[in-house]
This record gives C-alpha cells, sequence and structure tokens, in this order.
C-alpha cells in the first residue's frame, strides 16, 4: 500500500496538461529541501498532503456557508450577508464567514449545569473528527488519494460517516435537555434508516466495477463512447434510478432541508444544538457542512465518474479540477433543495426510507446485475437491454410511488 | 512504529473494557465499549487486514452500538445507576474473569499454542499463491470466496437465525387484536 499517493505521479499520456502532476510535483519539490531520511520525506509528504485537503476544505467549507446564505436570499427575494467588509473593501461580503469565526471564538461557551461535561465537549470534536475521515479515501484525482488504492475504501468511507450517528447522540444526551433528547433519537432514527439505501445503492457501482476500491470505481468509468459520452455510471438506467436514490440518502444523512428534522426549530428550538454556543456550535456547523462534501464526493465517485472529464478533448483540464467542480455542483444542488422543498413529517420521513427507497434499491440491485448480465448483447438485443433496464427502474417507481401516498387525504390538524 | 501503535491501541482496548465495567452510567460504558470495538479495528489495521478492520468498525461501533445507545435513551438512566451491584454478580463476574484468563494463558502457553515464528515450519513459498482465490490476503475477494464457498452452510445459518430473529421482532410488536 502505498502511504502517500498525491507524491510520484508522472503522467503518461501526451493529452494530460503539465497541471495534472501538480500537486505531486510541488510536493516532491518542496521535499526535496528536507535531509534525505525517508521516514522525515514521507511524514513531510503525507502531512503536506493532509493540510493540501484540510486548507481546500476548509476555505470551501467557509465560503460554502457564506453562498448559502447568499443563494438562500436570492431565492427568497432579498440580498444575502452583503455587509462586512475588510479594509474597507466588501467583496459582496464574502468575506462573512471570516467575521463569523471572529465572532464564533470570542462568544462565552456555556455548558449546562447537569450537562455530561466529557460528552459535552467531545460530541462537536467527534462530528468534525469523524466526517473528516471520510476524505481520507476520496479520490480527489488522478492517482490522487491520501491513503493510498485502499482495498475496503468505499467501507471505510461509511464506517467514518455513520459514526457522526454518535456524535449527534452524545450531543443530544449530555446536554441533559428535553428538546435535545428528542432531537438525538430523531436524528438516530432518521441516520439509521437512511443509510440503508445508502449503502444498497452503492453495492450496483461496486458489482459493476468488481472492487470496493473507489479509485478502482472512477477507473470503471473512465472511458468515452466516440470520445465526447462519459461511461458515468449515472447515464445507465440502473446508474440514474442509484443516483436519485443515493442523492436523497445522501440529504437526510448529512441532516439537510428537506430531511432536517433533527433540527426542527420550529418544534424543537435547535434540537441537539439548542444547550451548544460559541466554537462548539461552529465545530458542529463546520461537521455538518464536511460530511456533505463528503457525501457529495462519495456520489461523484459513484455515478459522475469521479474526476474523469465529460469528454475526451476536455482532458487538458486536470482532474482535480473536474472532482472540484463537480463536488461543488452537487453541494449547490443541495442549497437549491432546501430553498425549494418543505420539511418533511417524522412519519413521512419513516415512510419514504423503509416503503420507498429500500424497495427501489433493492430493485435496482437486481437491475445492475441485469446490465452486468446483458454487457455483450448487440443490435437488436442492445436496444432491448436499454428498454428492459428502464423498464425495471421506471415501473417500480411508478408503483411504489402509488402506495406511497394511497390512502392520504389532505392532513387533518387537529391541534391548530 | 507498527508495534508501538500496538500496545497503544491494546492499552486503549483494556482501559476501555475496564471503564465498560467499572462505569456506573450505562451511557458512559457504551461509549467506552465504542473505544474498546475501535481498538479492535485499529489493531486489524495493523496486522494488514483493512477490510476486516473496517467492517469491525461500521458493524459494532457504527450500528451495533448505535442500537445500543437508542435502547439506553429510552431507559431510565438515573434509577438504575442507584441500584447496588448484588454480590452475586461480582462472585459471578469474578468466576468469568478466571475461567478466561485461563483460557487465554492456555492459548499462549498450552499444548496447542497460537503459532509463534518458532514453531511454523511453513515458508512463506509454500502457503497458497497470489492467483488462488482461495489463499488468505488482506482483500475483500478473499473473503467473499470462502464465504460462499467452504463456510457456505454457516453464512445461512446465520442468514437464518437473524431472519428468525427478525419475525420474532414482527411478531412480539404486532399489536394484538384482543388485548
Amino acid at each position: 500500500m502505498k502511504p502517500c499517493a498525491l507524491a510520484g505521479f508522472a503522467s503518461e499520456a501526451p493529452t494530460f496538461s503539465s497541471l495534472e502532476a501538480l500537486p505531486g510535483d510541488l510536493s516532491d519539490w518542496l521535499v526535496s529541501f528536507l535531509p534525505d531520511i525517508e521516514w522525515l520525506r514521507w511524514l513531510t509528504a503525507s502531512l503536506l498532503a493532509i493540510v493540501l485537503i484540510l486548507t481546500v476544505f476548509g476555505l470551501t467549507f467557509a465560503m460554502l456557508t457564506v453562498t448559502e446564505r447568499k443563494l438562500l436570499g436570492r431565492f427568497q427575494n432579498r440580498y444575502g450577508p452583503n455587509r462586512v467588509r475588510v479594509f474597507g473593501i466588501r467583496v459582496f461580503g464574502f468575506f462573512q464567514p471570516f467575521a463569523d469565526a471572529v465572532k464564533a471564538l470570542t462568544k462565552e461557551d456555556i455548558v449546562p449545569a447537569a450537562a455530561d461535561k466529557v460528552l459535552h465537549l467531545l460530541a462537536p470534536v467527534c462530528l468534525v473528527a469523524f466526517s473528516l475521515l471520510g476524505f481520507a479515501v476520496l479520490p480527489y484525482g488522478r492517482e490522487m488519494t491520501l491513503l493510498g488504492n485502499l482495498d475496503a475504501a468505499l467501507l471505510f468511507f461509511f464506517a467514518a460517516t455513520s459514526a457522526s450517528e454518535l456524535a449527534i447522540f452524545m450531543a443530544g444526551w449530555s446536554s441533559r435537555n428535553k428538546y435535545a433528547l428528542l432531537s438525538a433519537m430523531r436524528a438516530l432514527a432518521q441516520l439509521i434508516s437512511y443509510e440503508l439505501p445508502l449503502l444498497l445503492v452503492a453495492v450496483p457501482a461496486v458489482m459493476l466495477a468488481g472492487t470496493l476500491s473507489l479509485q478502482g470505481i472512477v477507473l470503471s468509468q473512465a472511458d468515452w463512447l466516440g470520445g465526447i459520452l462519459p461511461h458515468w455510471n449515472i447515464l445507465t438506467p440502473w446508474g440514474f434510478a442509484g443516483a436519485l436514490i443515493f442523492y436523497i440518502a445522501a440529504l437526510a444523512e448529512s441532516n439537510r432541508c428537506p430531511f432536517d428534522l433533527p433540527e426542527g426549530e420550529s418544534e424543537i428550538i435547535a434540537g441537539f444544538l439548542t444547550e451548544y454556543s460559541g466554537f462548539k456550535y461552529a465545530l458542529f456547523f463546520m461537521g455538518e457542512y464536511f460530511g456533505m462534501a463528503a457525501l457529495a464526493g462519495l456520489g461523484v465517485t459513484l455515478f459522475l465518474g469521479g474526476w474523469t472529464a465529460p469528454c475526451e478533448f476536455l482532458q487538458f483540464i486536470p482532474s482535480y479540477l473536474w472532482f472540484y467542480l463537480k463536488l461543488v455542483a452537487v453541494v449547490l444542488s443541495f442549497m437549491w433543495m432546501r430553498a425549494t422543498l418543505l420539511r418533511l413529517r417524522m412519519d413521512q420521513l419513516m415512510r419514504l426510507s423503509w416503503k420507498f427507497l429500500v424497495p427501489l434499491a433493492l430493485v435496482n440491485l437486481g437491475n445492475a446485475a441485469f446490465w452486468q448480465f446483458s454487457s455483450n448483447w448487440e443490435g437488436a438485443w442492445l436496444a432491448a437491454r436499454w428498454a428492459i433496464s428502464l423498464a425495471v427502474a421506471i415501473v417500480p417507481f411508478l408503483l411504489l410511488a402509488k402506495t406511497l401516498t394511497a390512502g392520504l387525504g389532505p392532513r387533518q390538524y387537529r391541534y391548530a | 512504529m507498527v508495534d508501538s501503535l500496538f500496545y497503544f491501541f491494546a492499552a486503549m482496548m483494556l482501559a476501555a473494557a475496564l471503564f465498560v465495567v467499572v462505569s456506573r452510567n450505562p451511557v458512559n460504558s457504551a461509549m467506552g465499549m465504542i473505544l474498546a470495538l475501535v481498538g479492535v479495528g485499529a489493531n486489524f489495521f495493523l496486522l494488514d487486514a483493512p477490510f476486516l478492520g473496517v467492517l469491525q468498525i461500521l458493524v459494532y461501533a457504527g450500528a451495533v452500538m448505535v442500537l445500543f445507545l437508542f435502547i439506553i435513551m429510552l431507559l431510565d438512566v438515573d434509577q438504575a445507576a442507584k441500584i447496588p451491584v448484588p454480590w452475586t454478580t461480582v462472585l459471578f463476574g469474578l468466576v468469568l474473569l478466571a475461567v478466561f484468563s485461563g483460557a487465554v494463558w492456555w492459548l499462549v502457553n498450552g499444548a496447542d499454542a497460537l503459532p509463534t515464528p518458532e514453531n511454523v515450519s511453513a515458508t512463506p513459498a509454500a502457503l497458497p499463491g497470489a492467483e488462488n482465490p482461495g489463499a488468505f490476503t488482506s482483500g475483500a475477494k478473499s473473503f467473499g470466496y470462502s464465504l460462499f464457498t467452504k463456510y457456505m452452510l454457516p453464512v445461512q445459518i446465520a442468514g437464518f437465525l437473524l431472519l428468525i430473529a427478525m419475525i420474532g421482532v414482527v411478531t412480539l410488536s404486532k399489536k394484538q387484536k384482543q388485548a
């Protein structure tokens, strides 16, 4: 296992630009100033790669918070934050996150008297740490992952991000607050329910790539039909259905609207965040955005071809930029969803997962198996392959959607 | 490096396991157990079995312990913490401790001791090759191959056990018509 894969990549094909290997070359150049001790150079190269990823995604987090607020403002027909100025310069309010960070750092840190002090402190730290672990296995570009070509990369990712459930539980339980506890119960129920479709829908991509390694899954999609039509999983019937299910489950897993019941402000104040203030609150915020970015990165890897370019002639743009662009696009669409959809009720949330997404994900598994089985069909059989696969993707969707809403009239408001 | 990491994680595991037993607060116990399980996973990583290590963390620390916590949350924790431990429990625990210590001693020093570099005669070349999927490798493929060939029956039996448990839960939680 290569410990640090950012270093030491030599571009082979001439279609790639010299920028393709830039991070690795830069890291090699910096390390070459150090004395020639193997472990020191290895450690420095690894740390450089980690620091690079943390910086890029830390800044992305900062920019995403302000972008989200500005976008929501636009969606709701108002200006977003646009006041913060540094040295008299006001870049559309994009300095807002730095002002927010200063404010969070200088705020008083309030811990309830009855709280479990240790768990109360550990919860935000755990959330950030676990969501950052997911970044260790994502393939950022050609030959670019922090942990090398780990065989169980996909499972590692799910193990790391599923631990965020624990952090939310710790936060809700240690606060000794009824609303926080209620929210922790909601969060656990929601995260467990939606982890199932998330995992099930990742299985077909593994089946067709024949490997659990995320880099291998990307490489299985790195081809073009006639140089313009990419072999991305999303452009197959099972892949399209899978991507949709993954998108919904990822929204729920990252506690985003319309699945933000754990923080349902109108019912349970701020949920598990109620008793948090100052920088711990900021850490929760950070952890959620990191988790969202990591899940978006996994979705890009599984269905959108990871770091591969959409057309063959577009390969002159470095692979890591493609990955980043796709990731940001997915995250921005998450924000669009937040501005568009209303929050679900708890029973709707559970029904959507167990009675709709899980069966669809299981059917999708069979569909992907059929797609693999029919991979050598030609001519008229090829049309039959597409027709059968499309039918298997669409018909259960329509049938289940009918049962999902069957017998449900307009809601009766008993207490309002 | 690997040795010191092993000792670090082993010490963490033992300390966390002790904390599970000693702590009077069930949530803190559960947290200690998660830490112990993460230690087990880390040691799998050190043994060059990342697949097993990740599964350990995903299944036990991620899923099983979350369900534990979910149940604990529904209980009245403060009441349970005040009940003194009966002496029979302590006695039983001590007996179990003695039995397990004896078992570990027997595993390490007994007649059928674990293989050590001295008593292993097979050279690496004598082991099955990499092209043989039945050979032990750390990858997911060799696990899958063994599970679907040699250990097919145990896997099926385990699956049926889980199915029975699931049916049992559905039966128990189903509302009776005449209560």
